[in-house]
């Protein structure tokens, strides 16, 4: 492998609140063009890792690359890193005053600095990309959870960004809607985006992740390629795990 | 002497000279009552905790000082420190800082009550806090705080009122003086009280267009929660 591959570098990344500690000492490589997909219970800091890696949250020990580039440390630059790594949330988080158009729109004209004719094109061609071109002029009040998520994964991707981190983007979805927002995430990946999701849907896992990551109480416990986790025998803790929501579900 | 004649030739003509007063009082207190205010607001809750500090400790100075002590410092106190108002400026410096303080208490509520999310995701994509709150939080928290806003403009035009006790003839104040002098009170002031319900009625059709214009479709708060 190529050094020169790596997109994104995470390097020890230690975090507590107050006297829990959330994060001890979690480090992963990323390649370009790479699916990882973190699983874990609940509680277990994946949320807090990904909003590491873009420091909405700051990490008390540890650095995160961007392209050789330090992300941990950069000041102001943070919001120049920002874009470079687009994040999609559970909760859509769409600006609600806006259309699905002007969600998109806003980062590339207040950020980029694009001009109007120019961002709206942009626009337009990220919510095509989607599937949702046809919804431009809806506001989120009138989407479904499963369009909504689709207008903010086109937000994140208007940023150009090298890599997205999703943080279980279908976990707010009934299966329907859970359907139409992963098959967006495959095609992103067929089309080479590098992603990092946090997701319980193995069905996802197994088909679109290049590697696995198990977290437990702040590390990452197993890590691998899922259809070695999931079939070796000497991986056991994600067995379990997913035994454990499965059987939950079945109840 | 003739009603009719007092009503159309001296009362109306005096009311309307002081109606133009009033007028001129709310429209150069309005837009900086309400630019202070988002001011002040957005300066508590998202300021430096100095700023933070001082806008909190302004909000509180103003609503614990009655508005017509605060109109006295601005007319009678301020010349002793060598600051002279004329009495038009110092009520519309008094009704701006009053105006403002309140608004301000509106606009924090509004803010307070737009969800994390909003800004988080703002900042994920690489805006700055106050890009995040220009474009993203105060659009939302302002529709938000408009039927407190619009209460406060009410307010305004009622207590405009108070620059007669600095000697600017306005509304009430023309009232007055027909009145002492006809010794007509009744009839005087209970025009001078239709002309403020009319101001008043004016501003709550406003309002409500001003809502509906603005309004997010999609939103429940955009229909009437009897449909619920
Ligand atoms: N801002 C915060 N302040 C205090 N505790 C937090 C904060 N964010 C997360 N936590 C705590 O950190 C732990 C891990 O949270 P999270 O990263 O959301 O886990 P996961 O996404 O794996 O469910 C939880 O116990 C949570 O309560
Ligand atoms: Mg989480």
């Amino acid at each position: 492998m190529n050094d020169n591959d790596i997109v994104l570098k995470v390097e020890e990344i230690y975090k507590s609140f107050g006297d829990t500690e959330v994060l001890r000492g979690v480090s992963f490589d990323v390649r370009r063009g790479e699916t990882k997909v973190f699983i874990g219970p609940s509680g277990t800091g994946k949320s807090t890792l990904l909003r590491c890696i873009n420091q909405l949250t700051i990490p008390d020990r540890g650095r995160v690359w961007l392209d050789g580039e330090e992300v941990t440390n950069s000041g102001a630059r943070i919001n120049y890193f920002r874009q470079k790594i687009g994040m999609v949330f559970q909760n859509f988080f769409l600006f609600d005053h806006l259309t699905a158009l002007k969600n998109v729109e806003l980062a590339l004209l207040k950020v980029k600095g694009m001009g109007k004719a120019e961002a709206r094109e942009k626009a337009l061609t990220e919510l095509r990309q989607v599937g949702m071109e046809d919804w431009a002029d809806h506001y989120p009040a009138e989407l479904s959870g499963g369009q909504a998520q689709r207008v903010s994964i086109a937000r994140a991707l208007a940023m150009d960004p090298d890599v997205i981190l999703f943080d279980e983007p279908t976990s707010a979805l009934d299966p329907e809607l859970t359907r139409e927002v992963l098959e967006v995430m495959k095609k992103l990946a067929r089309n080479g985006m590098t992603m990092l999701v946090v997701t319980h849907e193995m069905g996802f896992a197994c088909s679109v992740a290049n590697e696995v990551l198990f977290m437990e109480n702040g590390v990452v416990a197993e890590q691998g390629p899922p259809d070695l986790l999931l079939n070796d025998p000497r991986f056991t803790r994600m067995k379990d795990f997913i035994g454990r929501i499965d059987s939950r579900m079945d109840d | 002497m003739d009603q009719a004649v007092f009503l159309f030739e001296i009362l109306l003509p005096a009311l309307m000279q002081g109606l133009v007063v009033t007028l001129q009082l709310i429209a150069c207190s309005a837009p900086f009552g309400l630019a202070f205010g988002i001011a002040v607001a957005v300066g508590r809750q998202y300021g430096h905790p100095v700023i933070s500090w001082l806008c909190k400790t302004f909000v509180f100075l103003i609503k614990g000082t009655p508005l017509l002590l605060l109109l006295f410092i601005l007319y009678f106190g301020l010349p002793s420190i060598g600051i002279t108002l004329t009495a038009f400026a110092a009520s519309v410096l008094g009704f701006i800082l009053c105006n403002s303080a309140y608004n301000a208490e509106y606009i924090r509520g509004a803010l307070i009550s737009i969800k994390d999310g909003q800004m988080v995701a703002a900042r994920s994509l690489g805006m700055t806090r106050w890009q995040a709150i220009k474009s993203v939080i105060l659009p939302q928290a302002l529709r938000r705080a408009i039927p407190g806003l619009s209460n406060e403009f009410i307010y305004l035009i009622k207590y405009s009122s108070l620059a007669y006790m600095l000697t600017v003839i306005e509304l009430a104040g023309a009232g007055k003086q027909v009145a002492t002098k006809y010794f007509l009170y009744t009839e005087s002031f209970a025009a001078v009280g239709v002309v403020y319900l009319v101001l008043v009625s004016i501003t709550t059709v406003a309002v409500s267009i001003l809502e509906k214009r603005v309004a997010v479709p999609g939103t429940v708060r955009a229909t009437p929660s009897a449909q619920l």
